[in-house]
């Protein structure tokens, strides 16, 4: 019970009912598809650069609540970070959710992510917070072809 | 002459009322039988997340009976060794078991010889084996192979390979709404180009019975073989080979109560005589020299290297318990908890059902508004309930539905009413923790 409660915050519940940034961004700079082919989770991640800085993320698709309220936090928590910022952001989260201990100055960093704390204690979830980091960090790769946690 | 005509109907009524009486009797009674069987899997007694299990994933894997893994477990104390040529004791005891399950596989689908039974690996396998040797010696450039809307991956992929590879084309029959065969489509597309139908007889996805008999038939009418996928079948059902007249017919152990890593592909001798080898080395030859080899008869010509002996055995007292308790009281009883089921799931508000044929076997697929099927999953989870969340090894039939995903519960006869209550308090869980 107190695990599924700490999977489902209310943080994630919200940002699932109500996503922020969930739009297509016109003037993006890159934008790619990220898919998870198991569970269907399907989404376009878009970004706008301006110079090192990332000035706008948005996405669109459809998932689960952790994947749908992951996509949205980080949209919000990315906007006017360096790619040397959203980089360390990255491997952060991703040590956050794998369960991989981080020190407290990485806690800090995290911010709302640490909301995302709970998914390290179901291992098939995993996947489903990561997929929108994922699919960021193709974009700002300058990949083009759609990516899949597969 | 009017009074007798009702007092001898009176006698009729009073008659037929006891037959019903008594058919209601022994349904009861047997459906009684079928209940005490539970306690025969030792895996259903453990728990999961601190709840009692309730497992709703049977048409993955099915869970084993004590005598299957007693059976496995004897097969490696006391008779392990390898199979045929062996003079020893050890590996005549292990040949004879092990050929002793051909002859329970050949008695089950009711095949009229014990050489049209091949022992592969599981359903994919099989399908791999006849797409491989039939396909490529029968489907050429510009040919067809007509497979369903509703078929498993691994009834597409192997054929789409081969078409592929010979440039013939996929063709596929399309469903309706309740995820049912679109019969008079399907008649269209039988053309003389079709060289080969391969068919689900129970869908995994929806739950749907295909009428195979007559689809059978209808293909037989303009010569062309069918392949059956009775993965979804063979644990539910009576299936006799002969009376469906299936040219193949391919299932795969552990879904029918046996071990993993072993199931059967049986053929009409006719074709698989004419049928190259799929896989070679020891066992499927003859003689062998470096200017020519001679292959074995059947079915070893089809069954190179040392097999899944202990695997065999396990699926041969699976049959055996199968048979014990009659595979068409089980369909009986699976129907009703899947009726229970349907009618309960129909209180989850935004709940609607995918897959409603008429004909249905004990599969329940489904999704709720605005709730991603993995969202359900985790949290029937953490009530000890497991189903399966995703695509079901079936995209197109996703598609066809408009849905990325569905959660699918699916029922054996070691499932209960009560276990079906419990899984309705979870969805009203997940309506309350996500809704």
């Amino acid at each position: 019970m107190s695990a599924l409660r700490d999977l489902y915050q209310q943080v994630i519940l919200d940002h699932n009912r109500n996503p922020k940034n969930f739009r297509v961004m016109p003037d993006a700079t890159g934008s790619i598809e990220g898919y998870n082919p198991l569970c269907g989770d399907h989404y376009t991640v878009f970004v706008r650069m301006e110079g090192d800085v990332i000035a706008d993320v948005s996405f669109t698709g459809a998932g689960c609540a952790i994947s749908k309220a992951s996509a949205s936090v980080m949209s919000s928590v990315l906007k006017g970070k360096t790619l040397v910022e959203a980089e360390g952001m990255f491997k952060d989260f991703h040590a956050l959710v794998t369960g991989v201990a981080s020190s407290e100055e990485g806690m800090e960093r995290l911010g709302k992510l640490a909301a995302f704390a709970g998914v390290s204690e179901f291992p098939a979830r995993v996947k489903c917070a990561s997929l929108p980091w994922h699919t960021l960090h193709a974009v700002l790769d300058g990949k083009s072809r759609p990516i899949s946690t597969e | 002459m009017h009074t007798t005509t009702v007092h001898s109907s009176k006698a009729g009524k009073a008659a037929m009322a006891n037959d019903a009486e008594k058919a209601g009797r022994d349904l009861l009674e047997r459906f009684e039988a079928i209940r005490g069987c539970r306690h025969h899997f030792p895996l259903l007694r453990r728990r999961v997340n601190g709840k009692p299990l309730v497992y709703f994933d049977n048409a993955a894997t099915s869970q084993k009976p004590q005598v299957v893994i007693d059976a496995t477990l004897r097969y490696y104390e006391e008779e392990n060794s390898n199979i045929h040529r062996g003079v020893h004791y050890l590996s005549e005891r292990a040949t004879q078991a092990y050929e002793g399950v051909r002859v329970k596989v050949q008695h089950l689908l009711n095949a009229a010889h014990q050489r049209e039974i091949i022992f592969v690996r599981g359903t994919t396998e099989g399908i791999n084996l006849v797409a491989y040797s039939y396909g490529r010696t029968a489907v050429g450039a510009g040919d067809e192979v007509l497979i369903s809307t509703m078929e498993h991956h691994s009834n597409i992929v192997p054929w789409q390979i081969l078409c592929e590879e010979k440039g013939a084309k996929l063709c596929v029959i399309p469903i309706n709404d309740r995820g049912e065969i679109e019969l008079a489509e399907y008649e269209k597309l039988l053309t003389p180009r079709t060289k080969i139908v391969a068919l689900t007889h129970v869908s995994n996805a929806l739950g749907t019975i295909n009428p195979v008999k007559t689809m059978v038939a209808m293909a037989h009418a303009h010569g062309i073989p069918v392949l059956l996928d009775g993965a979804q079948a063979v644990p539910h059902m009576k299936v006799d080979v002969r009376d469906l007249d299936c040219d193949f017919y391919v299932f795969s152990a552990h879904k029918a109560f046996g071990p993993t890593g072993v199931g059967v592909l049986y053929g009409v001798t006719k074709l698989l005589d004419a049928m190259p080898p799929y896989q070679s080395g020891g066992d499927m030859i003859k003689s062998v020299t470096f200017e020519k080899t001679i292959y074995n008869d059947l079915p070893y010509k089809f069954e190179a290297g040392t097999p899944n002996i202990g695997g065999g055995i396990g699926m041969g007292a699976a049959i055996d318990y199968i048979n014990e308790i009659d595979p068409a009281s089980l369909a009986e009883f699976e129907h009703e908890l899947l009726d229970y089921a349907t009618k309960r799931v129909a209180e989850i508000p935004g709940l609607r059902i995918i897959g409603t044929a008429r004909e249905k076997a004990a599969v329940l697929s489904f999704v709720i508004d605005g709730i991603h099927p993995h969202d359900i999953g985790t949290i029937l989870d953490d009530e000890g309930i497991a189903i399966r969340t995703g695509h079901h090894c079936a995209q197109p039939v996703m598609q066809r539905f408009g849905v990325p995903a569905t959660a699918r519960a699916s029922f054996a006869f070691y499932n209960t009413k009560e276990e079906i209550d419990v899984f309705l308090a979870a969805l009203h869980r997940v309506r309350e923790v996500l809704g």
